[in-house]
């Protein structure tokens, strides 16, 4: 790669956040540094040294350097730094890790709720870093249709710092890589920084999963996978895509691309999607992952988004995708169970817990035999209504069968 | 201090804060703490005036605002004001000083109610000397201009309130009011809701109009006697001028009011709604504060909707007025909404047609020198700020560098409710807004009740009752500094404490006129 100058990030008011780099490499002369921030007052000192520290393990010893900062936070002034000097050619391939933050540690798990998945662009820090506070079962920073393909190369960089450094909470931590060869390069920069699950666009085969479980595999990491369906083929091909490895978790659906696949426009009744989104639940189904839908795109429209998540879950989907932070609650509202049904599970769990305490193999309500399975789905919905606040703490004691 | 020159002018007020003992030749009082100033005496007075000396007809036009000014027997150093209901379409407040330059008069001072970006080219007007000094808001190229140290004389930021206390005790004599108004007729009744540049109530120039030794009205909407509703009545006015344009309507209030699409500003105004909700202040015949600032607008909407479903109807709402208050009045929740300033055309039709959407003045609702106000029975008020420290105090006028960015408007004023939320992120850009000390100290944390933010919610150690109110509600109530610490994880490190520069350039007053804090010359690069 020769030698040139080099630009990264973002400038100007559009750049809240963020910041924008310019690296101009020199032969001799040593570093020349200069940065102006909006933090000065407060942290000017700081962003120097961080820009010191991440050009010096990045072995740039001679260069120009400017740096205009509107408050990114040390993990992304690092990731553009990091960006700048790849594309200036200099760097020799190394890179500069932010220290672990909390969030590495996060466990993931195969079973939990996965209800609302909340779409982060990934080339803008600057929604990253509340995003869990709105409460999404998953935030998946998006490496594809989000960046601009000329950006590719920095979002991959601002993701693994993100994924570094960024405290997501309690969300899964998701990220959507791209299709191909990009995508693969994608699963070793960002896989073995702790990504729960990866999302992976335009699944048309189980060997495109096989292909990525692979890749993840190498890089010694261990990610869970959801591919989305986005064409006809890949709705044909949907049974042995949600069984191409145990790594697959879950199953969704793109209905933009879908319906341009198939010829026709995203209409707001959906007939045109009806059968590819029973595929999708079924393929899930029947290979035991969770079939989740596709996202509401009118982020105006809250009552549309209601709507729609409780055709959702009519049609057997567990989960949708948010591409604004304020439809999660709507989500969850609307994937919550009805009074009727908590009151249902409810008697449910107690009569078995009654049968428990009695010794008895055989859970009855009334007159009528509950089946394992039934028990099981009760439970589920008991604790996702205590969680939602639908039922108290105490309901037990409540009901009159207060527990031990 | 290392300037000792500057050291024996400065004393530490009752909050810690330095501030100057004089202000533009005048002697000042450091803050005494809440209701420790009183001032005794009477108030300020025009001069008598005899109706004989003014045209029997009624017509008290002349042809232009030179002519106007000359009439009033404008001279060098003398107080000249004007109002900001235009906000950033205001077109008069720069014509007269450009007036008072074409007639060669220097050393002028302008007291605004607030200043907006449009006000820009008075800075020709300080550099040239026409203008000796403001006291009123500055922000943008005014606020630069001032931290900056180039003006004559030092600033003096005053809340809406404020500025009728220091009218009222006599602290700023207007010589001059300049009240520019939507519709007019020849003799000076004047009103803010009919014609082109309807802006709502003309309530912020009420108190010029009644103090000011002369005053002139200026209209782009003459109308036959008599202008009604006359919200600043002819028999207070000396001249009336006529112009083409009083303002641009594009400016003054919009079309329709946007609500923010940020998600965490909504996330903290649905969290300030609940709390409202929780701690059982929203409850039948309660009363609210909520402007059309980014979080209060949807708080309101999000208020709104939990009235609704728990069938509780206010008695009044506090405005800042815009369609989404004027929805709730029309929607039977309210009984009346009390409005110091219109945002939207919605609001202004509301204040022109809806007997029960009332005009109030900073007189009726935070005047300082009267007997009583009614901002202190509001049930809850919620607030911004750039800052706020452990103590819970806030900063609403400087950056955190130190560089002014808003006027105090009506703030100090509604710290007065019965409940002050303050409506905050806890971080922007990288710069933490709960701090150790605030940079310029505006209202004292002992007024300031809660903090929401969207990573939890702090209540000041002194109310107790609320903190009990709302044990049972599941909502995140953290202790402040923990809120801190977590932000400044995040943002690397404990922040470089401000740095103050070492000459004063403007000051803060609070409600009683006494000096709550400073600015200062600022050091920090641009």
């Amino acid at each position: 790669m020769t030698v040139r100058s080099a630009q990264a990030g973002v400038r100007g008011e559009r750049g809240r956040s963020d910041c924008w780099v310019e690296v101009e490499p020199r032969s001799t002369g040593g570093l020349d540094l200069s940065v102006t921030t909006k933090v000065e007052a407060m942290y000017g000192d700081r962003v120097r040294a961080t820009c010191r520290d991440v050009l010096a393990a990045l072995g740039v010893e001679n260069a120009r350097v400017v740096i205009e900062d509107r408050g990114a936070l040390d993990y992304a002034l690092a990731a553009r730094l990091e960006a700048a000097v790849a594309r200036a050619g200099l760097g020799n391939g190394r890179t500069f890790l932010p220290p672990a933050g909390p969030g590495l540690q996060a466990a993931a798990r195969r079973e939990r709720p996965r209800r609302s998945r909340l779409y982060l662009p990934g080339n803008d820090p600057k929604l990253f870093l509340n995003a869990h506070l709105h409460g999404p079962d998953g935030i998946i920073l998006d490496l594809e249709d989000s960046v601009a393909p000329a950006s590719k190369d920095e979002a991959r960089f601002l993701v693994r710092n993100a994924l570094r450094s960024v405290d997501f909470g309690r969300s899964e931590r998701m990220v959507r890589i791209n299709q191909g060869e990009r995508g693969l390069g994608d699963v070793d920069a960002v896989a073995p920084h702790n990504v729960h699950v990866l999302l992976l666009p335009k699944v048309e085969s189980a060997e495109q999963v096989r292909a990525v479980d692979d890749r993840v595999h190498r890089a010694g990491a261990s990610c869970l996978l959801m591919p989305i369906i986005e064409s006809a083929l890949g709705c044909f091909n949907a049974l042995a895509i949600a069984s191409a490895s145990p790594s697959v978790v879950a199953l969704t659906i793109g209905l933009e691309d879908y319906t341009a696949d198939i010829g026709t426009e995203r209409t707001r009744e959906g007939k045109e999607s009806l059968w590819a989104r029973q595929v999708v639940v079924n393929a899930a189904r029947a290979a035991g992952i969770t079939p989740i839908d596709s996202v509401f795109s009118d982020v105006a429209d809250t009552e549309g988004l209601r709507q729609s998540v409780l055709e959702a879950r009519a049609l057997g989907f567990e989960g949708k995708g948010c591409i604004h932070p304020r439809q999660v609650s709507v989500v969850h509202e609307a994937f919550a169970p009805t009074e009727a049904e908590i009151d249902r599970a409810v008697r449910i769990v107690l009569a078995f817990e009654d049968a428990e305490r009695k010794g008895l193999g055989v859970v009855a309500l009334g007159s009528k035999m509950i089946d394992p399975p039934v028990v099981k789905r009760a439970l589920r919905v008991v604790d996702g209504a205590e969680a939602l606040g639908l039922l108290p703490r105490d309901w037990r004691a409540r009901n009159g069968t207060g527990a031990p | 201090m290392s300037s000792g020159g500057m050291a024996k002018d400065l004393v530490a007020n009752l909050l810690g804060r330095e501030v100057p003992t004089e202000v533009n030749g005048r002697v000042q009082v450091p803050y005494q703490g809440i209701g420790g100033h009183r001032p005794q005496g009477r108030k300020a007075a025009p001069p008598i005036v005899s109706a004989t000396d003014f045209p029997e007809n009624g017509d008290k036009r002349l042809p232009s605002l030179e002519a106007a000014l000359e009439a009033c027997g404008l001279r060098d150093g003398m107080t000249i004001s004007t109002h900001h209901h235009f906000r950033d379409g205001d077109l008069i407040a720069n014509r007269t000083v450009d007036a008072c330059a074409r007639l060669g008069r220097r050393d002028l001072l302008w007291f605004p109610s607030a200043a907006f970006p449009c006000h820009a080219p008075m800075i020709g007007h300080l550099r040239s000397g026409v203008l000796h000094h403001i006291e009123g808001s500055m922000n943008g190229p005014l606020g630069d201009y001032c931290t900056d140290g180039h003006m004559r004389g030092m600033g003096v930021l005053r809340s809406h309130g404020g500025r009728w206390q220091a009218i009222q005790d006599g602290e700023v004599h207007v010589d001059v009011a300049v009240i520019a108004a939507p519709c007019a007729d020849f003799t000076g009744n004047a009103n803010g809701v009919n014609g082109l540049a309807a802006c709502g109530s003309l309530n912020f120039s009420l108190a010029d109009s009644l103090y000011a030794d002369k005053v002139i009205v200026v209209t782009d909407n003459l109308v036959p006697f008599p202008a009604i509703p006359w919200q600043i009545q002819g028999c207070n006015v000396d001249h009336v001028v006529e112009v083409d344009r009083v303002g641009d309507p594009s400016r003054i209030v919009s079309g329709t009011t946007e609500i923010t699409r940020s998600p965490d500003r909504l996330l903290i105004a649905e969290q300030v709604a609940k709390f409202v909700r929780d701690a059982g202040i929203m409850r039948e015949g309660f009363s609210f504060q909520a402007g059309a600032g980014g979080i209060a607008l949807p708080f309101a909407i999000y208020l709104k909707e939990m009235m609704k479903k728990a069938g509780v109807k206010a008695r009044f709402v506090r405005g800042g007025s815009t369609k989404y208050l004027v929805e709730i009045l029309e929607q039977g929740l309210t009984d009346y909404i009390i409005d110091g300033q219109t945002f939207d055309l919605a609001g202004v039709a509301s204040m022109r047609d809806n007997p029960r959407h009332v005009a109030s003045s900073p007189l009726t609702s935070y005047n300082f020198h009267s007997k009583g106000f009614f901002g202190t029975l509001v049930d809850v008020s919620v607030l911004g700020a750039t800052e706020v420290d452990v103590d819970f105090n806030a900063n609403v006028v400087t950056h955190s560098d130190g560089r002014l960015l808003h006027g105090i408007g009506g703030w100090q004023n509604c710290l007065f409710a019965g409940c002050t939320i303050l409506a905050v992120p806890s971080v922007r850009d990288r710069i933490p807004v709960i701090v150790d000390r605030v940079t310029t100290l505006t209202g004292p944390g002992e007024l300031i009740d809660v903090i929401v933010t969207e990573r939890g919610i702090a209540i000041n150690p002194r109310r107790l009752d609320l903190r009990d109110a709302v044990k049972a509600s599941g909502l995140p109530i953290r202790d402040i500094r923990d809120i801190q610490r977590e932000v400044e994880q995040i943002c690397g490190g404990k922040p470089t404490p401000p740095r103050r520069g070492e000459r004063p350039v403007a000051v803060v007053k609070w409600v009683d006129g006494t000096l709550i804090d400073t600015i200062w010359q600022t050091r920090s690069p641009r």
